[in-house]
């Protein structure tokens, strides 16, 4: 077993802050899986492979000298299409939730593959301008690259927020969500806004993406690893919403720095789990 | 013993004699993995499969037997044969650890569960990688002695392999056809109506569970041996879950021998991309079949060669339909019939609250042996949910529920319908993907207490011919029409032999004239000796069937009494109509 050994007050400070910046990358990844499985019944399990699709193209870009906050130019669009097409797919062939589950399980083997085909199943690092700056604020250390991530995961989650609460579109998704058949009835047009969600969740994964790109090593069977953490953060957010899953990202990013920081980094996966089950058992309702 | 599995045992015998043959390695390496993933994948079916709550985590059973396998050998230096119960006995207590808290939880529906397992795939990966289990260097077996049960090292693990691969088929089989797979099945299509009709759904899930992990853990105690030098990253991956979803999936779920027919066309497959180095394409390969199967064939080949072959051997032969004259009654109800009249349900102080609502404020009702009672009330006034927290299917907040002597309150529902109380659905709630006859035949096996499948189908006949459904055996709930559904809830109902039923608005959207014959039918049940408690808004009906009505309102009662006297009180005017008419 791991020895206890009581930090400084200054290495717990550093801990929370880089758990405050991982959890927002949780957040950020859950946001989109979040509106999917909330808004439109769909579990995507090639969320996770999108996400990784993003970093490496963003990787192999900024290795050829693109600026990497560059690439989201033409990386957002990209993945907006591909999660239009997803969608189409979906919607054609009426997926149960359980269906998609299994199907998108299936699409993230074939990324995988594909992105160890064209990059192996080495480990890679994104080299740019932004990779090693950091300020010192106090006696703690900000790195650049987690920083640019958090003003992304809390500007998107509000900007979401905001348009699923105040605009036509968001309250017309809402009301799908929650009685389809009404929703019709009153004229809202379910495929368009369906294509339109899913685009949207694909973008934002590939946002995250380039900032996994940005902070982190990639190697294909990573993206295994976010699968439980992120879910966690999902069903603890609550399902259909914007600010949750960010909300309890943070929660669970800091939780797991804290456990690195008094026992060992690689004990950090058990943190997302055992949360997730305390909660279910206190608040059953709480999840899903 | 059976056909079929004098069949396995055969087939099994004969493949043992294959090692004889003097085959090169190359055969018994291509066997053994094709063994190897039928036991996993028909292994995992056991839960999986039959009950709808997919696992992403059997890689976790199957790593934990693979590393006490491996631990017991190469630190305590066990015989390895000893090692595989105790592989067997760990991946049972994982699961069943593991189950004892997500299915306590009523939330955790399917997607939940999966999604639960693969994450506990990754702990247990994390777990065994930083203790001294692991270590995190893996675990190299290089100096186990292989026992000798074959004439060479590669025969002895493809016997193993066959060995483990007859008891989990012989196993599987006997759970598809047994009272409790059919409880497992029922659980896949409606794990409210099966727990009501007498299924204990949290133990089943459980047994299943921990069954399906044991044997995991014993594939995973040959493999440990096998591989000789095991590492977490290579056990604790998404591959295993990947491949036996999709081998099980691809031969179909709903029978015992799909996931073996998936495994071996699988294993055929991945193999030659991996003979011919292509292993990564092999995994796209495995993503692009699972999803075509699920797109295009989300039943299976199994079922669906099962159907062409059924459809050739029905053609021709024309089924004689005959409309049941439905007056063979069967016999009454086993329980000792006492005196009619004395006080079969007693509920006192009942109240149920909904967060802020409050659905039954203190309600309290006597139902006397063999009367009908009518139960009304206005939209809202608590008739559904008295029946459900009468029936387990809500926990009361507060109050007592006695029937025949018993307390109620805080018995699991399934124990209520074991103990004799049966229970409709205004909305008919049928198990869709078994026959009418097999629906029947779950109620007689449970709450009807009768243990063998085929003598509950016997059974399960006779409540067709009764309820006059008997044409119909063969067809699935979505060939019905609302009527015959109705009566199909009723056939379920009786066939757990109950001594009280509680009647759901049986009547509601029938026409005038079915609802005559469900009147008679009503009258029949009674004649057998059943109480019946009725929940109805068709007045023409609870004026010609009731003796004994309540009034509910507002989760309050309101009025008791014959039903002629009760409609024309005031309070119980007021309560329908409004005030105005008084």
């Amino acid at each position: 077993m791991p020895g206890f050994t009581l930090p400084s007050a200054t290495l717990l400070a550093q801990s929370v802050l880089s758990g405050i910046f991982v959890g927002a990358l949780y957040g950020l990844m859950g946001l989109g899986l979040s509106l999917s499985w909330g808004l439109l019944r769909i579990i995507n399990l090639a969320h996770f492979a999108f996400a990784f699709l993003a970093a490496y193209v963003c990787y192999q870009l900024a290795t050829q000298g693109v600026d990497p906050l560059l690439t989201l130019l033409g990386i957002v669009p990209a993945f907006f299409v591909l999660g239009v097409l997803l969608q189409w797919l979906m919607a054609r062939f009426r997926m149960t939730t359980f269906n998609s589950l299994l199907l998108t399980f299936g699409l993230m083997g074939i990324v995988e593959a594909i992105i160890q085909t064209i990059w192996t199943a080495d480990f890679r690092k994104l080299e740019s301008a932004y990779a090693n700056q950091k300020f010192k604020l106090g006696a703690l250390f900000v790195p650049v690259p987690e920083l640019i991530t958090l003003v992304l995961a809390v500007s998107l989650a509000l900007s979401i927020w905001a348009v699923l609460r105040y605009t036509d579109l968001g309250r017309a998704l809402r009301a799908a969500a929650e009685d389809s058949a009404v929703a019709a009835a009153f004229g809202v047009d379910q495929r368009r806004n369906g294509l339109l969600l899913a685009g949207t969740c694909a973008a934002l994964v590939s946002i995250a993406g380039v900032c996994i790109a940005l902070t982190a090593t990639l190697a294909p069977s990573q993206m295994y690893a976010w699968i439980g953490v992120v879910f966690a953060a999902v069903m603890l957010g609550g399902l259909g919403s914007a600010i949750g899953p960010l909300v309890a990202g943070l929660l669970i990013g800091v939780s797991e720095a804290v456990t690195m920081a008094v026992t060992a980094p690689s004990w950090a996966p058990i943190v997302s789990f055992t949360l997730l089950i305390v909660v279910l058992i206190l608040r059953p309702g709480k999840a899903a | 013993m059976n056909r079929a599995t004098v069949a396995i045992l055969a087939v099994a015998a004969a493949m043992a004699l294959l090692p004889l043959l003097g085959l090169p390695a190359f055969y018994d390496a291509l066997l053994y993995l094709m063994l190897h993933w039928i036991v996993l994948a028909t292994s995992w079916n056991i839960l999986s499969g039959t009950t709808g709550y997919f696992s992403f985590g059997h890689g976790a059973f199957f790593g934990a037997g693979l590393y006490t396998t491996s631990t017991l050998l190469a630190r305590f230096e066990w015989p390895f044969l000893w090692t595989l119960p105790v592989a067997a006995g760990v991946a049972a207590l994982l699961g069943t650890a593991l189950g004892a808290v997500v299915f306590r939880v009523r939330s955790v529906r399917g997607e939940l569960f999966a999604l639960l397992t693969l994450a506990i795939t990754f702990v247990v990966g994390t777990i065994v990688g930083n203790t001294p289990i692991d270590g995190g260097n893996g675990v190299s077996l290089t100096s186990v002695p292989v026992p000798h049960l074959g004439p060479t090292q590669s025969s002895t693990f493809y016997l193993l392999a066959l060995a483990a691969a007859t008891l989990t088929l012989v196993v599987a089989r006997a759970i598809f056809f047994s009272r409790f797979g059919a409880g497992l099945l029922a659980i896949h299509d409606d794990e409210d109506a099966a727990e009501v009709m007498g299924v204990p759904t949290y133990r089943y899930k459980l047994v299943a569970l921990a069954i399906s992990c044991a044997l995991a853990g014993v594939a995973g105690g040959i493999h440990a041996l096998f591989l000789s030098y095991v590492t977490v990253g290579e056990v604790f991956t998404i591959t295993v879950p990947l491949t036996v979803v999709l081998m099980s999936v691809l031969g179909g779920t709903r029978h015992w021998a799909g996931p073996a027919v998936g495994a071996v066309a699988i294993t055929g497959l991945l193999y030659s991309f991996t003979a011919a180095d292509h292993a990564v394409a092999g995994k796209a390969a495995i993503g692009a079949i699972l999803i075509a199967a699920i797109l295009f064939m989300p039943d299976g080949i199994l079922p669906r060669v099962q159907r062409a072959w059924r459809g050739v051997a029905h053609r021709g032969v024309k089924k004689t339909a005959s409309v049941a004259p439905a007056v063979a009654a069967p016999a009454p109800p086993s329980s000792t019939v006492p005196a009619a009249g004395d006080v079969v349900l007693r509920v006192s102080g009942l109240h149920k609250r909904f967060k802020g609502v409050r659905a039954l404020a203190g309600v309290a009702v006597d139902v006397r042996r063999g009367e009908i009672l009518g139960l009304l009330g206005p939209n809202g006034s608590g008739k559904s949910t008295f029946i459900n927290v009468v029936s387990g299917h809500y926990a009361a907040s507060a109050g007592e529920i006695v029937f025949e002597g018993r307390g109620l309150v805080g018995t699991p529902a399934h124990r209520i319908a074991a103990g004799g109380i049966a229970r409709t659905y205004q909305i008919p709630r049928p198990f869709a993907h078994m026959t009418v006859l097999d629906n029947v035949a779950l109620a007689a096996m449970f709450g009807g207490g009768i243990a063998t499948p085929r003598v509950a189908r016997t059974a399960a006949q006779e409540w067709l011919d009764f309820t006059g459904l008997a044409a119909k055996a063969d067809a699935l709930p979505d060939e019905l029409n609302l009527h015959q559904r109705k009566f199909l809830e009723l056939a379920r109902a009786l066939a757990s032999r109950p001594r009280l039923v509680l009647l759901d608005e049986v009547l509601c959207g029938l026409t005038p004239s079915e609802i005559d014959s469900a009147v008679a039918l009503i009258r029949r049940i009674r004649d057998q000796g059943a109480t019946i408690v009725f929940v109805e808004h068709v007045m023409r009906a609870v004026m010609a069937l009731t003796d004994r009505v309540v009034v509910f309102h507002h989760g309050e009662l309101l009025a008791e009494g014959r039903a002629a006297d009760v409609m024309q009180r005031p309070e119980v005017m007021t309560a329908y109509l409004g005030r105005a008419h008084a």
